[in-house]
């Protein structure tokens, strides 16, 4: 009988706990447990035996450890060799008559992955896949992924063992007290990563005793359609006499994690603290039961790092604005590589109230694989809302999905079977909601029964793929009613057929409605008000919009949505002071004669908004240009002088700089798509190789954007080859290199002597807290900053 | 040596006095005062305190000295530890979320992030002393002054071994990169001799006194 044919009728009981018995038996803290299964190979069968004899009908090898970043390629492939032999051997040697699989065993990389850490997505999928090869080589019947704390590298090494083998994988996570992740992810936002990407089995393991998990196990049971595994620790460690116990005896244990089993858990075991005692005992109490047989949840779930967000009565918000369409700033922003600007436009939306955040970086003249991928990383690591991928480019797609952390949004496929048969492949790989569009070969129908069969054909073709309707989204194509009169009618005519008739989730593009119309506001926000009546699931909306988040709120209040009105109450408040806003920027008479002077006060004294408004106001009658020359560099002179001279600081030195960057935007926003932007000198901002502190780095990028700089920022632990080739591509005058670890100095002086060697003509200006003018100049370097002013100091005072 | 024990611990009140001076503003303005709080109501939802600790025996080497099985070659380390027997061997954190506030700010306000990262310094310091309160009082002995890998002659090549003593990517979720920086970055390791009687101990207010480094611009006279 295979894993998974046992798995569909029976509870399960896994082993409990090696680190502790392993110890017991002479390994010394400090040491790798898994060096025992070559020089230990009689203790750790005895373990794994005394588990089988316990009932435990699976038990994991002793490779938790196990992998290439702890050991070399030899010794690792001879541990899990035999690993996977002593768990074999202690299957045969075991008088239990009950069936009996190997698991192999794989734990946490003991790395954060980037950016947080400094191990790579693709190497922690390689690091995870050179074990799983392994273990398919030696013959493990299944897989266990556990005691995972991190939701990213839970994905990276589910994803390794969906690439190399086809085994049964369980994925199984160390949740805290608050039910969390140590890096953040709770429970429902596991349960959809995980089983978007095909885990067999989906629980937690580690951390803390049986009931303190138990609020975590019923919240999976809720939301997983995959058993449901089980494995806490014996509760908590003390210490008593010089002996390490834990708090929770095996009858206790066993009594908890079998109430588990009457819930629903179907795979139970112990971690930390447990011995076969505990298997037995836990063993002999599931004896009697029947295994409760896993259903269907049907929930349409997207998810982010930390959290999930679930289609259903609560609309949903999707900002519309990381899309280039119509956004000459935005193009801008994506043809400079400005990340800055684009990621601004997401925390901006986040702060708006909006759910997800859709991306669309495609633009001509720009590798749209690349700027995808790394928008989606950058957006990840600066913001907790689950994205929606946007694009018609398959490899995007495909790379994006790689990547993010989460299950996302599929933006989109269509009722086409070329479309259809690029998309719900690596759909079916990486996991995601997927937006389907009512179209196909034949165009977009004009009826809304035309409509309703597209979408029927796409859940057919999908079934076929393996994906189920629960993670199809209908758009059914919001067409401009200036055009046809009828269309808006079409549209939420076919969304509430697919909504009840077929039972799924719907979304709109809903600005679409008011093309070619004046006043658009007006027609979005009504438009989007049928539609939420209607049944409308999410929509994709420009959040800044004040029309639509007032539909927005009132809709829910009128819909029972909102308890007491509370939201709608709060948010109120708003509504009026943007109407406000929008009608009058600030009094022309407070700023006419003295303009000037006032913005200069707003950015000395580092007021953002203040400096942002007054920019605004003085565009309106004067040319940009002269605004930076007379305005807004002679502040941040004062303000530089103020630091130099220890009459401001650092924080202050800052604020006043962000004012001016908050004013700079509004000329550039008046300067984008024409010419009269003068050419800008590059100058190339790295942490280098090895260093991750970016801090100082980021302070002197602003500056020296402040000061008319065009900064290419690689950003932290960047190799010295790949600054090379930026200062040669950009032909920069100037490479600016941080180090802040004693450690990573040499790294420095390696990219000096390359660019010395390869780009002669650049010159690099070094800083960090462990460097002084003397070993700068020692290494190399052309110029040692003290700080972020003398920086700007040195690049303005070169003629280039 | 004892089993490795971990530990959430709930964090003091924020000392901003100690905050602005790791932001290197020694006279703050009333927007810099309105920056602090901003910050401070922002991390206090993301901040956690974890810890964990073993205690080790002290022994003696030629060149430095033992904690269990560890050795470690400072003989700094080892005249900080003298006449102690056992010593506390612990990391703390205050976990990613920090790094991610840090890093969000990093790009949108460098003025958000820095007077975050001088939040966290003073916050992870302020667990340590939790830490190090709590644990003396439980032994019911004075700790010594902190001392972590890079102090003195204590490499902090060290930091490995102290990281595979404590397993705190499994118990905590503090790593270490290829570089030797701890990832979270608001973090510390650290040894604290067992003591019976009070000697520069952790709560020192002159323990800048006992640094060699008289120009830095941090160190404390009071």
């Amino acid at each position: 009988m295979t894993f998974r044919e046992f798995l569909n009728s029976n509870i399960v009981i896994f082993d409990g706990a090696m680190g502790t018995l392993l110890q017991k038996n002479g390994l010394v803290p400090g040491e790798h447990p898994e060096r025992m299964n070559l020089t230990h190979p009689q203790v750790v069968q005895s373990i794994h035996r005394d588990y089988f004899d316990a009932g435990s009908n699976v038990v994991c090898t002793n490779t938790f450890g196990a992998n290439s970043l702890k050991f070399g390629s030899d010794e690792l492939e001879q541990i899990v060799c035999a690993a996977v032999g002593n768990a074999r051997a202690a299957a045969e040697q075991s008088r239990g008559s009950q069936q009996k699989f190997v698991a192999l065993d794989i734990g946490p990389s003991g790395k954060l992955l980037k950016p947080l850490g400094d191990l790579d997505f693709e190497d922690a999928v390689e690091v995870f896949a050179q074990t799983v090869r392994l273990g398919v080589r030696f013959g493990a019947d299944l897989i266990l992924i556990e005691t995972m704390s991190d939701s990213y590298e839970t994905k990276a090494a589910l994803l390794a063992a969906k690439e190399n083998s086809d085994l049964p994988v369980i994925v199984s996570c160390a949740y805290g007290a608050d039910g969390k992740l140590l890096t953040g992810a709770d429970a429902c936002a596991m349960a959809a990563l995980l089983e978007g990407m095909g885990a067999d089995a989906i629980g937690a393991n580690c951390s803390l005793g049986p009931l303190q998990l138990t609020p975590v196990i019923e919240k999976l049971l809720e939301r997983c359609s995959v058993p449901v595994i089980f494995k806490p620790n014996a509760g908590l460690p003390r210490e008593k006499d010089g002996v390490t116990t834990f708090d929770i005896t095996p009858r206790e244990f066993a009594r908890s994690v079998a109430d588990a089993v009457r819930k629903g858990v179907r795979i139970a075991g112990g971690c930390c603290g447990t011995s076969p005692e505990y298997i037995k005992l836990l063993s002999d109490a599931v004896s009697s039961l029947s295994p409760l047989p896993v259903t269907k949840k049907g929930l349409t779930v997207v998810s982010s790092y930390s959290h999930a967000v679930t289609l259903g009565d609560e609309p949903v918000l999707i900002g519309e604005r990381i899309n280039p369409t119509g956004k000459k700033r935005f193009k801008q922003a994506l043809l400079n590589g400005d990340m800055d600007y684009i990621l601004g436009e997401g925390v901006k939306q986040q702060e708006k109230g909006v759910h997800v955040l859709d991306v669309n970086v495609g633009l001509p003249g720009i590798d749209e694989v690349k700027m995808l991928r790394d928008t989606v990383c950058a957006l990840q690591s600066i913001c907790d809302l689950p994205l929606q991928i946007d694009t018609a480019n398959t490899r995007a797609m495909e790379q994006a999905l790689r990547r993010v952390s989460g299950k996302p949004l599929i933006n989109s496929v269509n009722g086409k079977a070329e479309s259809m048969h690029s998309i719900f492949p690596i759909a079916k790989k990486y996991g995601g909601v997927i937006i389907a569009l009512t179209l196909d070969e034949n165009g977009i129908p004009a009826t809304a029964e035309g409509r309703v069969e597209i979408a029927k054909k796409i859940l057919k073709t999908a079934e076929s793929y393996g994906i189920d309707k629960k993670d199809i989204v209908f758009d059914t194509l919001v067409m401009a009613v200036s055009a046809d009169n009828r269309a808006a009618r079409a549209t939420l005519d076919a969304m509430r057929t697919i909504r009840f008739e077929l039972g799924c989730h719907t979304s709109l593009g809903v600005s679409n409605v008011s093309f070619g119309l004046p006043a658009r506001d007006a027609l979005n926000s009504t438009f989007f008000a049928m539609a939420l009546a209607g049944g409308l699931s999410c929509a994709i909306m420009n959040p800044f919009s004040p029309d639509m988040m007032r539909t927005y709120h009132s809709y829910r209040a009128l819909a029972g949505l909102d308890a007491s009105c509370a939201r709608y109450i709060e948010e109120s408040a708003g509504f009026s002071a943007a109407v406000s806003v929008s009608a009058s920027a600030p009094a022309p008479t407070q700023i006419a004669d003295d303009g000037g002077s006032e913005l200069k006060t707003a950015i000395i004294k580092g007021l953002s908004s203040r400096a942002e408004s007054c920019a605004a106001q003085l565009l309106k009658t004067r040319a940009p240009m002269d605004i930076v020359e007379q305005d807004i560099i002679p502040a941040l002179n004062t303000v530089g002088d103020g630091f130099e001279n220890k009459k401001l600081y650092l924080p202050q030195l800052l604020m006043s700089a962000e004012a001016a960057k908050a004013a700079f935007e509004q000329v550039r926003l008046r300067m984008s798509g024409t010419r009269q932007q003068g050419k800008k000198i590059p100058f190339v901002l790295a942490t280098v190789k090895g260093d991750i502190h970016d801090i100082g780095k980021n302070i002197v990028k602003l500056l020296l954007q402040n000061y008319g700089f065009d900064v290419v920022d690689l950003g932290k632990d960047v190799p010295a080859e790949t600054i090379c080739d930026a200062v040669k591509a950009h032909n920069a005058p100037f490479a600016g290199l941080c180090a802040l670890m004693t450690t990573t100095v040499p790294a420095m002086e390696e990219t000096i002597t390359l660019l010395k060697k390869e780009a002669p003509f650049c010159r690099t200006v070094v800083g960090g807290a462990v460097l002084t003018e003397d070993y700068a100049l020692r290494i190399g370097a052309d110029k040692y900053a003290k700080d972020a002013m003398e920086a700007v100091k040195y690049a303005r005072s070169i003629k280039i | 040596m004892t089993g490795v024990f971990t530990l959430s611990l709930p964090l003091p009140p924020v000392d901003e006095s100690e905050v602005l001076r790791y932001a290197a503003c020694f006279e703050p303005d009333e927007n810099t005062i309105a920056l602090l709080k901003s910050c401070t109501a922002e991390a206090q939802g993301v901040l956690q305190g974890r810890v964990c600790w073993c205690i080790a025996e002290v022994g003696t080497l030629v060149n430095g000295c033992t904690l269990g099985a560890l050795e470690l070659p400072s003989l700094d380390l080892r005249s900080n530890l003298s006449g102690c027997k056992e010593a506390v061997v612990f990391g703390a954190t205050l976990g990613v979320g920090m790094d991610r506030l840090i890093n969000k700010y990093g790009y949108i306000s460098p003025a958000k992030a820095l007077m975050l990262q001088a939040l966290g310094s003073e916050r992870i310091e302020a667990l340590c002393d939790s830490f190090c309160k709590y644990i003396g009082q439980e032994l019911g002995a004075h700790l010594r002054s902190r001392y972590s890998p890079g102090y003195g002659d204590l490499p902090l090549e060290s930091q490995r071994d102290i990281f595979a003593l404590l397993d705190c990517p499994k118990n905590i979720g503090l790593c270490l990169t290829e570089g030797l920086v701890m990832t979270p970055s608001k973090s510390v390791t650290a040894v604290c001799g067992i003591a019976s009687t009070c000697l520069g101990s952790y709560d020192n207010p002159h323990k800048c006194g006992l640094c060699p480094k008289t120009d830095c611009l941090f160190r404390r006279t009071v």
